[in-house]
């Protein structure tokens, strides 16, 4: 079986509290894979430890065949794995645009070109606007980042992910802070993605996160106590236990 | 055009056509005070690469000018008194390269160790680099320790002569409108957009693959270098150079320049350099006291106008 992802006997404590307790989870090329759990369950935590924010204690990731382990947020980023965050994190004083643009950017290889104007560099735009268009974002293109709706900053970030050519997006949340129709919106935009990108979903919005999976994991107390397909999750005697505190 | 743009064309137009002007209506005086502020519009320059742009708030500037500097005494010293050969010469283009080159490796030294740091811990970095170069010249007792070094001859150029103070105007005029350029081509390039972004939300661009501090460390180095030159010119100009050049109150007041102006504009340092030398000039021969109103007038500056004096005159609807 060759997943893209492999995480192998993963452990993570701050302190006295263990955020990731022996996590072992494969994730498939093409799948959409959604962690879910009750809070604090370690969900970001795991995520950060993928894109190198945080490094494990102990055990081991390897993406794509290549053990990133010890690899910095940076060299991972080019190996293709990319992060939204569950608080928005963009350029606020750059234009939508130009956000977009620089993921576009940072997937052509280094950057330490001085002279053409960025801006002026046709290739870099359309492939930018395309992106901005997947999301419904094109007609704002132009517009500061700053001046955008929580909802917007949201596409935004799956533009950018979309933009960074990364085979493996880690999504922090996608749905946290949006309405009903922006959520809709947003299950729109992934599903369109799936099967184009492996996608691995962080989501308490457990109706996207049933729309949307191909697979479940739940984490508690950052341990796995489930994995499967949506139905084998649902039918699960102990993510009840986990969910809703039956005895 | 926008209003920005006019007015970037009238400043430069104007410091190009005013000095000869005052030359041959015989202000000669008003020569030199157009020459400093040319040079120092160079040091502001360079620092806006990496303040405005960069997000980097270096408070110790003034040691490239002071590097610069004393890379055009130092080796007219030894050419003049003797000492060590391989740096005596009166070359135009050894100084030149000598102030650009040792402010670079300075740059690259202190950007490895500075860089690593944010906010006030890089402020303070910056400043106490910038202070270990003041009191390094201090110590050196050959070339004046806090007396200072008088440089007895201009470094030497073909075709013109440092002497004449419409060439040497001329020269730092050319310098400043070639380095407004290089930094606007820089900032407006790929690499430029990821020194703003990485401004903007540093996190950001780690994770879309960028090694940001590699990015901050070049445009830390191409700024030091800039500003080393702006001091080689700035020797030249005042033939006197002292510790006093570098110390952390200039290193201020260049930070000043580029906040009053408007940081992350082309033209900001410029006019910020402009108005801070015309307005201590002009305070300065009112009253003793020039201080007290200079330091109100600048505080009510950076706390009323946001975005320095190009934000005062880009306005509220030009974008």
């Amino acid at each position: 079986m060759s997943a893209l992802l492999n995480i192998s006997n993963l452990c993570k404590s701050f302190g006295g509290v263990t955020a990731t307790d022996n996590v072992s989870l494969a994730v498939e090329p093409g799948e959409l894979h959604a962690i879910i759990g009750p809070n604090g369950a370690g969900k970001t935590t795991l995520i950060s430890q993928l894109s190198g924010a945080l490094s494990p204690d102990s055990g081991s990731i390897i993406f794509k065949g290549t053990d990133i382990t010890n690899r910095p947020a940076h060299a991972r980023a080019r190996l293709g794995i990319t992060r939204s965050f569950q608080i928005t994190s963009l350029v606020m004083d750059m234009s939508v645009l130009d956000n977009v643009a620089l993921a576009v950017q940072a997937r052509q290889g280094h950057s330490f070109r001085f002279l053409r104007p960025a801006r002026s560099i046709r290739p870099l735009r359309d492939e930018a606007l395309e992106m901005l268009d997947r999301v419904g974002l094109k007609a704002r293109a132009d517009d500061p980042t700053a001046a955008l709706s929580h909802g917007e900053h949201r596409q935004m970030e799956i533009a950018i992910a979309l933009a960074s050519g990364a085979d493996l997006m880690l999504l922090d949340e996608p749905m946290a802070g949006l309405g009903p129709q922006e959520s809709t919106a947003m299950i729109e935009i992934l599903k369109a993605l799936k099967g184009e990108r492996t996608i691995l979903l962080i989501e308490h919005d457990m109706d996207a996160v049933f729309a949307l999976a191909d697979r479940i994991t739940v984490l508690v107390y950052g341990r796995i106590i489930a994995t499967g397909a949506p139905d084998e999750i649902r039918g699960n005697n102990d993510v009840r236990h986990a969910y809703l505190g039956e005895e | 055009m926008k209003r920005t743009t006019w007015v970037t064309v009238f400043v430069m137009l104007a410091l190009a056509i005013l000095p000869p002007v005052f030359l041959w209506t015989g202000n000669a005086f008003y020569v030199d005070l157009a020459t400093r502020l040319v040079i120092l519009a160079i040091a502001a320059v360079s620092l806006n690469l990496i303040l405005g742009f960069g997000g980097m708030v270096s408070f110790g500037h003034a040691a490239y000018i002071g590097i610069g500097a004393y890379a055009v005494g130092i080796p007219v010293y030894y050419e003049t008194y003797g000492g060590i050969d391989a740096l005596a010469s009166y070359g135009g283009a050894f100084h030149i390269l000598l102030a650009v080159g040792v402010s670079a490796l300075f740059a690259l030294l202190t950007g490895v160790i500075c860089l690593r740091t944010k906010g006030v811990y890089f402020i303070m970095i910056t400043m106490a680099f910038g202070q270990m170069i003041y009191y390094l010249f201090i110590s050196m007792e050959e070339f004046g320790g806090d007396d200072g070094l008088v440089i007895d001859i201009r470094s030497e150029l073909p075709l013109v002569s440092l002497d004449n103070p419409l060439q040497l105007y001329a020269i730092a005029y050319i310098a400043l409108v070639i380095a407004m350029l290089m930094v606007r081509t820089i900032v407006n390039s790929r690499f430029g957009m990821v020194l703003q972004g990485a401004r903007g939300n540093d996190e950001r661009l780690v994770t879309l693959g960028y090694n940001t501090y590699l990015y901050r460390l070049t445009a830390y180095v191409i700024s030091g270098a800039m500003c080393g030159f702006a001091g080689a010119l700035l020797g030249n100009f005042t033939t006197f150079i002292s510790p006093d050049m570098m110390g952390w109150s200039r290193s201020g007041e260049l930070m000043f320049m580029v906040i009053l102006g408007g940081s992350a504009t082309t033209l900001g340092p410029v006019l910020g350099s402009a108005v801070f030398i015309l307005m201590e000039e002009v305070l300065s021969s009112i009253t003793i006291y020039w201080h007290l109103p200079f330091g109100l007038m600048l505080m009510g500056i950076v706390l009323f106008v946001r975005g320095g004096l190009m934000g005062l005159i880009k306005g509220k609807g030009d974008k």
